[in-house]
């Protein structure tokens, strides 16, 4: 872990390589050229799902197929259980990591919605100490984080979903990257794929405010359609 | 790495990808490589007893640990494995460009689930394409896969 924040620290434009599963595709179509990678897989004791503070804390090598699989995440926040069984398929989740996808922070992406609905956080780690960052404040553009260049993500926390929860989206194919989707956590409504961000909406009004872009997949207008249909869905479950 | 069984060398290249390793570095073409960004599923091996992309890997990470390719299933003297022989008896293929993949996705599957709900098998292939068979005689040759495993 020293030596990982001590590269991160002196390297200039590296990425911690964990999982692997969405930056390895950037890097192999050259949408990415970092000079330098810091593949963190061999730091032992980093793998742990464990209780804390009466929720889940998942650390960087944690696969996703392993939170899938967690009687403890089963237990304490079912949500995470379900956001994650919609992450990419099942050998994806064996190697992609929880901590990765929050630092990767696609727009699309679900594990970002979740810790933002739950009001969790992450530990960020550097050779200048911790800090813990909340859900809130984590998330600052399209792939872009509050996370500095020489910081790693060690940890994130997700509170205990006791209450009424849910997760949709919707997407072309099974697996694939979702158009728009929702969580809710009692009263609270997070959203994906519609904003550079996950975003908290009312919903009684999930749109407002809302401008999606469109693509060859979704009009903004059909990503508007989702959020309402999908907001409707999460809570009547 | 260990490599279908044998301990080879790590590849001189840091940026080489599993896949490239085991292509062109072994001579292990049975690994395909279809979209090199992880949604076709044809580069599937299994790492350390568990399916994964081996597009998605840099061969270095994979020092210290176990790779099972589709060559590794059966030598070329031995009955095919399960997984194969109900994919051969199924029709499970057509072109068998996405074959290695499912076959090493299905070995997982069956590895977690041994005897999988029509659910499971559906998610258990649902990270494979295949542009031939339509998937009808893939989920069959999946349930053909779990009796013979199991007998």
């Amino acid at each position: 872990m020293e030596e990982a924040c001590a590269l991160l620290s002196s390297l200039e434009d590296a990425k911690v390589l964990a999982g692997g599963q969405s930056l390895v595709p950037l890097l192999n179509f050259r949408l990415a050229r970092p000079a330098h990678l810091v593949d963190i897989n061999r730091i032992p004791n980093l793998d742990r799902i464990y209780e804390r503070d009466g929720g889940v804390a998942v650390q960087a090598l944690a696969r996703q197929a392993d939170v899938e699989d967690s009687q403890l995440a089963a237990r304490r926040c079912p949500l995470l259980v379900s956001a994650v069984r919609l992450v990419a398929h099942r050998v994806i989740r064996n190697r992609g990591t929880v901590c990765g996808s929050l630092a990767h922070a696609d727009p699309a992406s679900e594990l970002p919605a979740v810790l933002l609905a739950l009001r969790g956080h992450v530990v960020a780690r550097s050779t200048r100490g911790s800090r813990i960052i909340p859900a809130g404040d984590f998330f600052t553009g399209v792939m872009e984080t509050r996370l500095a260049h020489d910081e790693l993500l060690v940890e994130a926390w997700f509170p205990a979903s006791t209450g009424r929860f849910a997760i949709a989206e919707e997407s072309r194919r099974h697996g694939d990257f979702a158009l728009a989707g929702a969580v809710r956590y009692g009263d609270r409504l997070a959203l994906f794929g519609v904003a550079p961000t996950p975003v908290l909406a009312d919903r009684i009004d999930p749109t407002h405010g809302l401008q999606p872009s469109g693509d060859l997949e979704a009009s903004p207008e059909f990503r508007l359609h989702l959020v309402r249909v999908l907001t409707e869905k999460v809570f009547a479950a | 790495m260990k490599v279908n069984g044998v301990a080879q060398p790590a590849p001189a290249d840091p940026r080489r990808l599993l896949s490239d390793h085991l292509r062109h570095d072994l001579g292990l073409t049975g690994t395909h490589v279809g979209c090199e960004h992880g949604v076709c599923g044809c580069c599937t091996v299994l790492f350390d007893g568990a399916p994964v992309r081996s597009c998605l890997m840099l061969a270095v990470q994979a020092e210290g640990h176990d790779v099972t390719t589709i060559e590794g299933l059966a030598a070329s003297d031995e009955p095919l494995h399960p997984v194969q022989q109900a994919f051969h008896e199924c029709h499970g293929l057509q072109c068998g460009f996405c074959t290695p993949g499912f076959v090493m996705s299905v070995v997982g599957l069956l590895h977690e689930h041994p005897d999988p709900t029509p659910e499971q098998v559906d998610e258990g292939i649902s990270g494979n394409l295949c542009r031939c068979t339509g998937y009808a005689s893939i989920r069959r040759a999946v349930r053909r896969a779990a009796e013979l495993t199991q007998k």
